[in-house]
């Protein structure tokens, strides 16, 4: 691998990071299996796109990614927790739903932003070499969600947010109404989703709508590469774990994508089939291993 | 004050599984009560902690608590007023929270939670005084997670966190039944200790009659849904196991009478 396939890695494990914390969030602090971040990762990346083509600043349209987000994530979260809708499905549904609607922020199914301004700008005019300046400010948000992330699961908020995963019976007693809880941290997860696509857009040079397919796979994966590598045994852990898992992964695929075997090699539309297959390793060799223990 | 006035519950209502939990059930719980509650299995004993407690909406009826007319309050709004333990240990805690943090979330029981550090200055000594006294020496492991108890542990924690905050009422649903005898027996005292401690007012459901006649000062019997024995004060202290036995008896016996009256 050159070194730029290597930093090209970095880059992208640091900035679906923050995706990753997002399904984190979901997938294994919440338990509830979130499917909309395919559709709010594009949905991020519209609304920044769209916002910066028309003469926003860049870090301004961030926040209105964020906010987007946030607001599909609630939606699927009401869909389960005031409609009874299982949870899968309702994300399903807000999925399919955001496919149309990003094609209408975008007017098209894709928005360049050749020469426009991004986040990056200010770094570059530093003095900072290009392909450094999106490590470095990718490096800066993923630290900044994960500061944010563990200090809000720190509150007394965050701690009832935890326990609704964890015990809902429990909270509930405690006097904790759940169903806010759900939509408040499905909401915060999709919105981080959103913020790590504008990002991704900002940084590619371009939204396009397709860009969210496989993000839970993604998602999933690098959580449990993560868990795996780096540990999970408190919460300021895990979620560092989750975004160096994210880079783990990134690196992992750059890795396969550069192997040769005689006249094979793999095509980056193998990337699905390889996470699915990783994911699906991940998820069932704990099972086997316990039968194989048991016998 | 609580009061249940004329409450009705059908679960699977309208199909051929329909039961009718609580049958037009009234009853005035009086602040300081100590009620025993013993019923045989689906007498209804659960659904009335359960209708209390708000994990339903009624068909019909009312419950109030100090006035408050609760009852279309969800489970979350009246945790503010109503603290449970329930019969499964691992309901009460969080087992991947340690035990100071879930000790945290009681003590917020019914507050509103903010931004706020999930734990303030003094709360941990707070805390290891409070287990200090359970005696299980809980008090040097505040950093375990629950998950790590065992079940008896888990409901000794479960009983303090339930009165860390003063409740209006305590629901204690067969708190005891899935431990072993030995640590049924500490847990039972611990319930009295606390109990009287705090004067609380309590609900107790019990299987088991001697519990029902020593522990408190009332006790209920329930029989499909509807209060079949309501003996407080004197009567109650010089009831026997007999006296409990022939009631249960006689209702189903009456119940037998009925079945072969529909036969014959």
């Amino acid at each position: 691998m050159t070194i730029y396939a290597a930093l090209g890695a970095l880059e992208q494990g640091l900035v679906y990071g923050i995706m990753v914390i997002g399904v984190y969030l979901t997938f294994r602090i919440l338990d509830f299996p979130d499917l909309t971040v395919d559709g709010s990762l594009p949905l991020g990346a519209s609304i920044s796109a769209v916002a910066i083509t028309s003469g926003m600043n860049p870090y301004l349209s961030l926040i209105f990614a964020l906010l987007g987000g946030f607001i599909a994530g609630t939606v699927t979260a009401i869909l389960n927790t005031k409609f009874k809708i299982l949870h899968l499905l309702a994300s399903i549904l807000t999925m399919i739903a955001l496919y149309s609607i990003n094609i209408r922020i975008m007017g098209g199914p894709n928005i360049a932003l050749l020469g426009a301004d991004t986040v990056f700008d200010p770094i570059i005019a530093l003095g900072v070499a290009p392909h450094l300046a999106s490590v470095l400010v990718f490096a800066l948000f993923a630290v900044l969600v994960m500061a944010s992330v563990i200090w809000f699961l720190k509150t007394e908020f965050g701690q009832a947010v935890l326990a609704t995963g964890d015990n809902p019976q429990m909270i509930i007693s405690q006097g904790v109404n759940t169903h806010l809880i759900i939509i408040v941290g499905v909401g915060l997860s999709n919105g981080l989703v959103a913020l790590s696509g504008a990002l991704v857009a900002q940084n590619q040079g371009a939204a396009d709508v397709g860009m969210g397919i496989g993000t839970i796979i993604a998602g999933l994966a690098s959580v449990i590469v993560g868990e795996t590598v780096f540990g999970s045994n408190s919460i300021a852990r895990a979620i560092i774990a989750a975004v160096l898992g994210s880079v783990v992964y990134r690196l992992a695929i750059a890795l396969a994508l550069g192997l040769e075997f005689g006249g094979f090699a793999f095509s980056p539309s193998d990337l699905n089939l390889i996470t699915a297959l990783l994911v699906i390793t991940a998820l069932i060799t704990p099972k086997i291993k316990a039968r194989l223990i048991a016998r | 004050m609580i009061v249940l006035d004329r409450c009705t519950k059908y679960f699977h209502r309208g199909s051929v599984n329909e039961v009718l939990a609580l049958n037009d059930l009234s009853l005035e719980i009086k602040d300081g009560d100590f009620i025993t509650v013993i019923g045989s299995n689906g007498a209804g004993k659960s659904t009335l902690l359960n209708a209390l407690a708000g994990s339903f909406i009624l068909d019909n009826g009312s419950i109030a608590i100090h006035d408050q007319n609760v009852t279309n309050w969800p489970e979350y709004r009246r945790a503010k007023l109503i603290a449970r333990v329930f019969q499964d240990p691992l309901l009460g805690t969080c087992p991947s929270a340690t035990i100071e943090q879930n000790m945290a979330l009681a003590l917020r029981r019914g507050k509103t939670r903010g931004l706020g550090n999930w734990i303030k200055a003094g709360e941990r000594e707070r805390f290891r005084e409070d287990l200090s006294t359970i005696g299980l020496g809980l008090e040097d492991r505040l950093q375990d997670s629950v998950g790590l108890l065992s079940g008896g542990q888990r409901q000794a924690l479960t009983m303090l966190m339930a009165t860390l905050v003063r409740p209006e009422v305590l629901l204690l649903d067969e708190h005891i039944a899935a431990l072993d005898p030995k640590t049924a027996g500490q847990i039972l005292m611990l319930t009295r200790e606390i109990v009287s401690e705090q004067s609380l007012t309590t609900l107790m459901i019990t299987h088991n009659m001697k519990h029902a006649i020593e522990f408190g000062n009332r006790l209920i019997m329930l029989h499909q849904g509807r209060i079949i024995l309501d003996v407080d004060g004197d009567a109650k202290t010089t009831l026997t196991v007999d006296d409990l036995l022939q009631q249960f008896y006689r209702v189903q016996g009456e119940e037998l009478a009925n079945d072969s009256m529909l036969l014959t």
